[in-house]
């Protein structure tokens, strides 16, 4: 039972796939404390996203300070739309012309990691597949027939569907084995999903900026309650003594 | 009475009333001292968010402006915190014209600290030739006309430019002091600003002092 | 000092009235847990009510700017995402203690004669929260926002002739519009929490009126004279109760017996409620939903709409019934039922402690298929859920069927005349 589970499990995706995109999520190594790998992240998304992704509800100069990057350094490697510090993260291109080149207008990012989830988004950026039939070349395992084009490309290599031959029962079958990088880009696979993972924790605090300040209030004002709770306990344990 | 505390009135009916009341009265202060530094963290958020918002403070940072275009004797007006900052460039005439009239000045030699240290001169500013000011009247926040070319001799006798106020006449020389007998108190403001080379002056920080 | 506090008491009673209702009311000892949910509904209502004029400091009521606003709320206001998350959470925080409130009253009977009337104005305040809550729900301007508002907007079509017209008129727009959002924000902020602050003001004056229930359902006022001295209470009772009751050794004043025991609860609550804020706001898409996230668009369905946690046991019986004008109907019917409830109920016991077995069974199986409605409002639609849902439907108005059946003489037990120690 336990062998033809794995056997159905081998070789059902392919046909998942086909149906609604129903894959997996990999989990997204999401750290907010993490300063350099933010960073990173930041720098990957100006390079590659915000040509057509705004951030628009998110400032240049929070961003900066919030993952400690002095302003004039900020300026200088991760703004390239020629915006003041102070301005928001928009992009450089018209919705218009986009709505031209890609059917609609690419969403705005600030909120992404909210609306689907950090872990969609990591898989998402690492399931880029050359499929010719689709106007970019590529298609994606958990958003099939999307618009985007795998703009990471350089950075990963051309990505594809890769099969196996393994022998199952005396016989030869062809078996999926993921999507493997042809090589060609700057990257190795495991470089790639770090720097995806940079990206996605970037993405993960413009969401929520104010999370890390939440968990450092939060844990205090936990332990006001508890000494709260403590007295007003007792206070009304010594008015109740005489009334039961 | 019915207002008579609960406490006491229960005594005078009651047995059922502890003997010990220290640790009562120490309970009930420690709950209600606790209590109260836990209204006063929760009032934080709230008073906080009346400040400026990030936003607004982004909005209200420094202002750099290019004066290399601005010809002698005339005025630019750029916005720094939402606020009109003029920029004069005063000719060799109107600075020499400038001791001319302090008789008829309320506070001639900017006694009053409506300027930053380095512009309590003559000229209250940083480098004679320009004027840098907040066009804001001191009375009560009209923003002053600018009338030169002997246009103001109409309005003091004898000084041929400066700045008057619409709103209730208050009148200004072209270093911003106030003329005496006008509702303004005081003279205009001097915003902080500094040079940053010969054709460019940030508005909103002084130069640090080495 | 106390010259200055008469010479105000003589112009205006506030202590008279501070004692009345505050200090010196009679409250039954043995009220438990279930007790507390009044109390917190009222503080949250404070929390509603101040985080919500914060909130309309920097609120912008626009399609173009109120997604935006709230993001610059969270952003660039000083702690303007605390005040936020107070809100929201604050939002479901008040249907977790009023629909615990609500239960308490069903097992006590607390809304048997004569209390009929604070039940039916209980269920005016829940129905007007409702509201509210639908209302604030459409102001962040995201996609369940704006799906969520034409779903229930659209109920109001399936009422013959003018349905149609009613939802454009509602809308003020041939779609869910800027101008639909500026006419809820205005009932948002002002006209629905002026209204809700009444009904509790009535509310509590009706309680105040009949007195407190309590878990045995017995009676702490007595007639005047039935009552020898030895078992009236020792405590300060105000005379607006002693001079028309004796009140019985049952009971402790509001203040500061019941305050404390309130204070207890609101500590422990208050920690559910920090933790909620500040580590998890989202309450894993239950508080705030993941598409809401994304600004409304006109043009593109969320792959799955869901109202709000709360709403989510009337939306499945709604989505239970085929016929869009029934579906409505019984939706509505739900809450009629809950209205109906004090003459329902023919029974003369009020607890459940000392009513049948029967009743207690049908009790907690109510409260079984409300949490189960909710859970098959909630998610995603699948084929065994749309017979489960119509099952659960039945089995909803089968508890008020069943009640008004078998209260008429029901097998109880003796009540005691007085608390038991």
């Amino acid at each position: 039972m336990k062998k033809l589970m794995c056997f159905l499990a081998c070789f059902l995706p392919g046909v998942a796939f086909a149906a609604g995109g129903n894959v997996p999520l990999d989990e997204a190594p999401i750290d907010l404390t993490d300063k350099a790998s933010l960073q990173r992240g930041a720098k990957l998304f100006m390079n590659y996203c915000l040509g057509c992704h705004s951030m628009q509800y998110q400032r240049y100069q929070r961003t900066f300070n919030d993952l400690g990057i002095p302003d004039e350094l900020g300026e200088k490697y991760l703004q390239f739309t020629g915006e003041k510090v102070t301005d928001y993260i928009t992009r450089a291109m018209p919705a218009e012309s986009a709505s031209g080149w890609f059917g609609a207008a690419p969403p705005d990012l600030t909120l992404v990691s909210r609306v689907r989830g950090p872990d969609w988004i990591y898989t998402y950026l690492r399931t880029f597949y050359a499929d010719e039939s689709r106007p970019f070349g590529v298609n994606n395992k958990v958003f099939p027939e999307v618009g985007m084009p795998h703009v990471l490309e350089p950075l990963q290599g051309t990505p594809r569907e890769t099969y196996e031959e393994v022998m199952v029962d005396g016989e030869m079958v062809e078996r999926y084995v993921g999507i493997k990088s042809d090589g060609t880009g700057a990257m190795s696979p495991d470089e790639y999903d770090q720097a995806v993972g940079d990206i996605v924790n970037f993405l993960e605090y413009t969401g929520e900026p104010s999370k890390l300040d939440s968990y450092r209030i939060g844990k205090w004002v936990l332990v006001f309650i508890a000494v709260l709770f403590v007295f007003v306990y007792l206070l009304k344990k010594d008015y109740w003594r005489e009334v039961h | 009475m019915s207002n008579v505390s609960v406490d006491a009135k229960e005594s005078a009916q009651t047995d059922k009333q502890p003997q010990d009341n220290t640790r009562r009265r120490f309970l009930t202060v420690a709950t209600s001292v606790v209590g109260g530094v836990g209204v006063v963290g929760a009032a934080v958020p709230f008073v906080a968010s009346w400040n400026p918002s990030a936003k607004a403070k982004a909005a209200g940072a420094d202002v750099e402006v290019d004066i290399s275009a601005i010809e002698p004797g005339q005025l630019i007006r750029v916005m720094w915190r939402s606020k009109p900052v003029w920029i004069v460039r005063r000719t060799p005439e109107t600075l020499e014209a400038l001791s001319k009239h302090e008789d008829k000045l309320k506070d001639p030699n900017s006694e009053a600290e409506q300027q930053p240290a380095f512009a309590q001169n003559k000229y209250r500013s940083l480098k004679e030739e320009y004027l840098v000011l907040v066009g804001i009247c001191t009375h009560l926040g009209c923003s002053p006309q600018f009338l030169k070319n002997g246009a103001f001799e109409e309005i003091v006798e004898g000084v041929p430019e400066g700045f008057f106020c619409p709103c209730h006449g208050s009148k200004f020389d072209m270093a911003g002091r106030v003329f005496q007998n006008v509702p303004a108190p005081l003279n205009l403001v001097v915003p902080p600003y500094q040079f940053v080379d010969d054709n460019t002056i940030i508005i909103g920080s002084e130069a640090e002092v080495a | 000092m106390s010259g200055f506090l008469a010479w105000i008491e003589e112009r205006i009673p506030m202590m008279r009235v501070a004692n009345m209702h505050a200090i010196q009311y009679p409250a039954p000892r043995n009220m438990n847990f279930w007790y507390v949910f009044g109390f917190l509904a009222t503080i949250v209502l404070v929390n509603q009510i101040v985080t919500g004029i914060w909130l309309t400091m920097s609120f912008e009521p626009s399609a173009e700017r109120a997604f935006a606003s709230v993001e610059y709320i969270m952003r660039e206001v000083d702690y303007g995402w605390i005040i936020r998350y107070m809100h929201s959470t604050g939002a479901s925080a008040f249907f977790i203690v009023v629909y615990m409130h609500m239960f308490r009253g069903m097992i006590y009977g607390s809304y048997q004669k004569p209390r009929e009337l604070l039940w039916v104005f209980g269920m005016f305040i829940y129905l007007a929260l409702m509201a509210e809550a639908f209302m604030g729900y459409v102001l962040p301007w995201g996609q369940m926002s704006y799906w969520g508002a034409q779903v229930i907007v659209s109920l109001f079509g399936a009422i013959p002739v003018i349905g149609p017209d009613l939802v454009i008129w509602i809308q003020g727009d041939y779609v869910i519009s800027g101008a639909t959002l500026n006419r809820f924000f205005a009932l948002h902020v002002i006209a629905l929490p002026l209204v809700i602050v009444i009904l509790v003001f009535l509310h509590i004056i009706a309680l105040h009126e009949v007195g407190s229930n309590n878990p045995d359902g017995v009676a702490i006022k007595h007639k005047k004279g039935s009552l020898p001295e030895s078992e009236k209470t020792p405590y300060k009772i105000h005379e607006y109760y002693t001079d028309k009751y004796d009140i019985a050794d049952d009971v402790v004043p509001f203040f500061p017996h019941i305050v404390l025991k309130d204070l207890v609860a609101f500590c422990i609550f208050l920690a559910g409620f920090t933790y909620v804020l500040f580590f998890a706001p989202e309450m894993g898409g239950k508080f705030l939903e993941h598409p809401n996230f994304e600004i409304a668009n006109p043009l593109k369905t969320p792959e799955h709409i869901f109202p709000v946690w709360y709403f989510t046991p009337f939306y499945a019986i709604l989505k239970a019934v085929p016929d869009k004008l029934l579906g409505v109907l019984t939706m509505f019917g739900a809450i009629a039922a809950l209205f109906a409830l004090p003459w329902l109920d023919r029974g003369r016991v009020r607890s459940w402690r000392y009513r049948s077995g029967l009743h207690k069974v049908n009790l907690i199986l109510f409260a079984i298929v409300f949490v189960f409605l909710g859970y098959l409002g909630g998610t995603p639609q699948e084929n065994w859920k749309i017979i489960a849902s119509q099952v659960a439907t039945v089995l909803y108005f089968g508890f008020f069927v069943a009640l008004f059946l078998y209260s008429k003489n029901e097998n109880t037990k003796p009540v005691p005349e007085r608390i038991p120690k």
